[in-house]
């Protein structure tokens, strides 16, 4: 029952030889005859275990049926009677020169989810066309799909010329009406090949049947596909999947999807357009590794400074950095049941970034497997359109026909990838060119401010529910500070929502941006020297987590744990009151989407004791965690 | 770049994908050749450390050469390791056939860990080319809230970009060495001198290709004492992998019950 063909790709071998392997797809309407040219080619290539031919042969006779190859493949892969599917899978033989990996076999139930998954790894790709039925909706389909996901080498085979006297003429009605289709994609097919994939004309031999044609037969077609390579000659592009700090070096790990790079390298990281110098290349089990690193690599890297990056953000070199955009304008193919409309909200994947995004208009929304262009204003399952997504939060990326790498992403509905595409265009971001921006450092060093304010930089993130004492507690512990001859500075959540972030609501993805402003005007406080006093309900685990990484190693966070009850009972704003009559939607609070802390460095109820004994604690804290010291810290230790 | 520098970038993006998009995740640790890999491609991944538990589900029926190995790479690689023992035989599906009833101990040792800890990704070593039903899977494979697969409604991958959001209370199942045949594994385990179990070698003219447990698993016959002899075996058989795995072998549809019941 097992797929008993021999496994061992001998590119892997120890002894130097080298075969390039290649991974092809093959494609085409059903009943074209993929699993019959599947069969053909084990069988013409010496792929099959010894008896296996004739053991299904005898089987067929016995059972009274015509020999077919596509039992073969069913045979080989259990697909029998039990009716189960064939999904991507993986089949292998050589020609000539070649180890090929069949990444996707013929399948039947959700074929195009399929295809994607394997062509998506693919080299190269064989679409097949029945010489009797000739170009159908499904091959300008599959077409279209291997042009969106980038497989350049195509070989096109018109298969069962059997069936039509191997006419020469039917050939090339054919080949001139898929050639000039696939070239209308982009895609020059490699070769158009004639067989009978049941018999074997074209397929390892040009046989007399096909004597007027000169061209390569399939296996040839195979043999000369090149592995696809990575873009090493592009410009550098490293998205950031993470920044890892295991030990006391801060990694930022990615894969190199172009270009190159080194430790000494200037480069500028998008779409904040921060500059900064790569100081090591690290790696395991030896570290630091010396040396260019090229695409294709997964890499972790140092910096010179300590700059706030996410996940998300793309490094380049000045000057070829990619775009900063919040408006794309993308191909897409859809693959949803629920078609995708003007004003839809979305989540858009580009790389390891991930945005929520507006649908803002839709274009030449069509049916890739029609003749007859029919525009729509939505775009249906298994059909493509053009479409502008306006973006939440600004992103780096590279129209697709600069890199194809950058140049792609996806959209997820609930959480399920529901369609992918390439990215035509970009809107320029920002008038500012990154490379013009040069981060002026202070004067004043780290240590001369600590030593007027007997304390270090910090950012005191007090979260909790509104009327949970947050203000009060952070306006107590100002004047405390303030009267040790510390710098406090006070931001308060809905003081700064009158000014710097006047243009957020409180959609989750406007709360994100709040905390995420906050947390950045609060750090460049921190590293300033003084104290920043953050006082906001920052109801959302994910948001201070996000504030604590922009904060770093300053960030220390309170959850001012009042139980709600209390809370509601003071109201100090009337909030409660009016959310209670329906007059204030989404108000964290009665909405119950609080999400209280698990890493905080300080609970505090202030249910059960004063403001004075509450600030104690928090200034407790700080010493012991080594923000305030000198008199602080004794004070502290006499305790 | 070479075939094993493309494998290994591939795998330690797929862990590092994981890591990042994960809650709460786990390495399923068999102890094999396979997933010995995979704690090296994590190790490469995370810089020295592997950043989640290793989690071993244990029938109580390995080899005692696999004991030993646990017990002593555990420490030497400080792995968070944790061993979660298999529920006995009597509460397996009894219309399964006996071996692989004896490997369905397994799936419920998985689900009582799973439910133990809560574990939202559980990162596993198989490999397309090791059996027919696994060449169907995903590199981000969602399970049901019972830990089933559901082979017919799979989402799309396309590129690099996986389906990470497993439903509430159900997990996903990461697969980051399934584009690597055996050869590549044995041939990576080479190049980076990693320390295997001694039952893969060949001695009076037997060895394992498959390490399972010890009353459901046969040697084949071979003379391959070294890893090159190994590749050198493998590059001219026609016998499958798993062939000494009894529990693939009993009907023919018997693997792909249990692992539609959520098996490896």
């Amino acid at each position: 029952m097992n797929m008993i063909l021999p496994t061992a790709s001998i590119s892997a071998t120890p002894n130097g030889t080298t075969r390039p392997q290649v991974r092809i797809v093959i494609v085409g309407h059903v009943d074209h005859g993929k699993s019959t040219l599947v069969g053909r080619l084990l069988h013409e290539t010496g792929s099959l275990p010894d008896g296996k031919l004739e053991m299904l042969k005898a089987v067929s006779a016995r059972r009274g049926m015509p020999f077919e190859w596509s039992f073969l493949l069913d045979a080989l892969q259990t697909e029998r009677d039990q009716g189960i599917t064939i999904d991507t899978t993986q089949i292998r033989f050589r020609t000539g020169s070649r180890d090929v990996v069949l990444i996707d076999a013929p399948g039947h139930a959700e074929f195009l989810r399929n295809m994607i998954t394997g062509a998506s790894q693919a080299d190269g790709a064989v679409l097949i066309i029945d010489a009797l039925e000739g170009v159908r909706d499904q091959t300008r389909r599959h077409g279209y799909l291997l042009h969106l996901l980038g497989v350049k080498q195509v070989a096109v085979v018109v298969n069962k010329m059997d069936r039509v006297e191997f006419s020469a003429d039917r050939f090339k009605e054919i080949s001139d009406e898929i050639s000039a289709h696939l070239i209308g994609l982009g895609v020059k097919p490699t070769a158009v090949i004639p067989i009978s994939a049941r018999d074997g004309d074209g397929v390892a031999e040009r046989t007399p049947r096909i004597g007027w044609y000169a061209g390569p037969t399939v296996v040839d077609a195979l043999d000369a596909l090149e592995p696809a390579r990575p873009l090493g000659e592009l410009a550098l592009r490293l998205p950031v999947q993470a920044i890892y700090k295991f030990d006391d070096r801060r990694i930022i790990a990615g894969r190199i999807e172009s270009g190159h790079l080194k430790a000494g390298d200037e480069i500028v990281i998008m779409p904040a357009g921060k500059i900064a110098k790569i100081r090591s290349v690290e790696g395991w089990p030896a570290t630091p590794v010396s040396g260019p690193q090229t695409a294709g690599r997964s890499v972790g890297i140092t910096l010179d400074r300590e700059l706030f990056l996410e996940r998300g953000d793309v490094i380049g070199h000045p000057g070829q950095n990619p775009r900063d955009t919040r408006r794309i304008h993308a191909r897409i193919f859809w693959l949803h049941d629920k078609p995708l409309t003007k004003g839809e909200q979305i989540l858009v994947r580009l790389g390891a970034k991930e945005s929520r995004a507006t649908v803002v208009a839709i274009e030449k929304a069509i049916d890739p497997g029609a003749l007859s262009n029919e525009e729509n204003t939505a775009i249906a399952r298994n059909h493509v359109g053009e479409i502008d997504i306006s973006l939440a939060q600004p992103v780096a990326t590279d129209p697709y026909t600069e890199n194809p790498r950058t140049g792609r992403l996806v959209i997820e509905v609930n959480g399920r990838i529901a369609g992918g595409g390439l990215v035509l265009s970009v809107d320029a971001g920002r008038p500012a060119v990154p490379v013009d921006i040069v981060p002026v450092e202070s004067a004043l060093r780290p240590d001369e401010r600590s030593a007027r304010y007997h304390h270090n930089g910090a950012v005191i993130w007090l979260t909790g529910l509104p009327g949970s004492g947050k203000s009060t507690l952070a306006r107590a512990l100002e004047r405390r500070l303030f009267s040790t001859g510390g710098s406090p500075i006070l931001l308060d959540g809905d003081t700064l929502r009158a000014g710097l972030n006047g243009d957020l609501g409180f959609s989750p993805q406007d709360r994100s941006e709040n905390i995420r402003r906050l947390a950045e005007v609060a750090t460049h406080l921190a590293r300033n020297g003084h104290i920043a006093i953050v006082a906001a309900v920052s109801p959302s685990t994910t948001d201070r987590a996000a504030a604590r990484r922009i904060a770093d190693s300053a960030f220390r966070e309170i959850y001012v744990a009042t139980p709600a009850e209390v809370c509601e009972t003071r109201d100090p704003k009337g909030h409660y009151a009016k959310a209670r009559a329906g007059a204030l939607q989404g108000f964290t609070g009665i909405a119950n989407d609080y999400q209280p802390p698990t890493d905080n460095e300080l609970t505090i109820d202030t249910s059960n004791r004063s403001v004075a004994d509450a600030a104690d604690e928090i200034e407790r804290m700080l010493a012991k965690t080594g923000i305030l010291f000198g008199e602080l810290t004794d004070f502290a230790a006499n305790i | 770049m070479d075939h094993l520098d493309e494998l290994e970038a591939q795998s330690i993006y797929i862990l590092r994908e994981a890591f990042a998009r994960l809650k709460k995740l786990a390495l399923l640790w068999s102890l094999g050749k396979d997933s010995n890999v995979m704690i090296w491609l994590a190790r490469k991944a995370f810089f020295g450390r592997v950043p989640f538990p290793a989690l071993h589900v244990d029938t109580g029926k390995k080899f005692p050469e696999m004991y030993a190995f646990r017990d002593r790479f555990g420490k030497e690689w400080d792995l968070d390791l944790r061993v979660e023992p298999c529920p006995p035989i009597d509460s397996v599906d009894p219309t399964l056939p006996p071996a692989a009833r004896s490997a369905a101990r397994k799936t419920e040792g998985l689900k009582l860990a799973l439910n133990k800890f809560g574990f939202d990704g559980l990162i596993a070593g198989i490999r397309r080319d090791e059996e027919a039903t696994r060449a169907k899977e995903r590199v981000f494979s969602p399970r049901g809230l019972e830990g089933e697969w559901d082979v017919r409604d799979q989402p799309p991958e396309f590129w690099d970009h996986f389906n990470a959001s497993p439903p509430q209370g159900a997990h996903l199942r990461i697969h980051p060495i399934l584009h690597w045949t055996e050869a590549d594994i044995w041939a990576y385990t080479k190049r980076e001198n990693i320390p295997i179990i001694p039952l893969y070698l060949a001695r009076d003219g037997k060895r394992y290709r498959s390490l399972g447990d010890a009353d459901i698993t046969f040697p084949v016959a071979s003379t391959a004492s070294n890893i090159d002899e190994i590749l050198t075996e493998l590059d001219g058989t026609k016998v499958p992998e798993r062939a000494g795995r009894a529990l693939d072998h009993e009907t023919e549809d018997a693997f792909e019950r249990l692992r539609v019941a959520g098996y490896l």
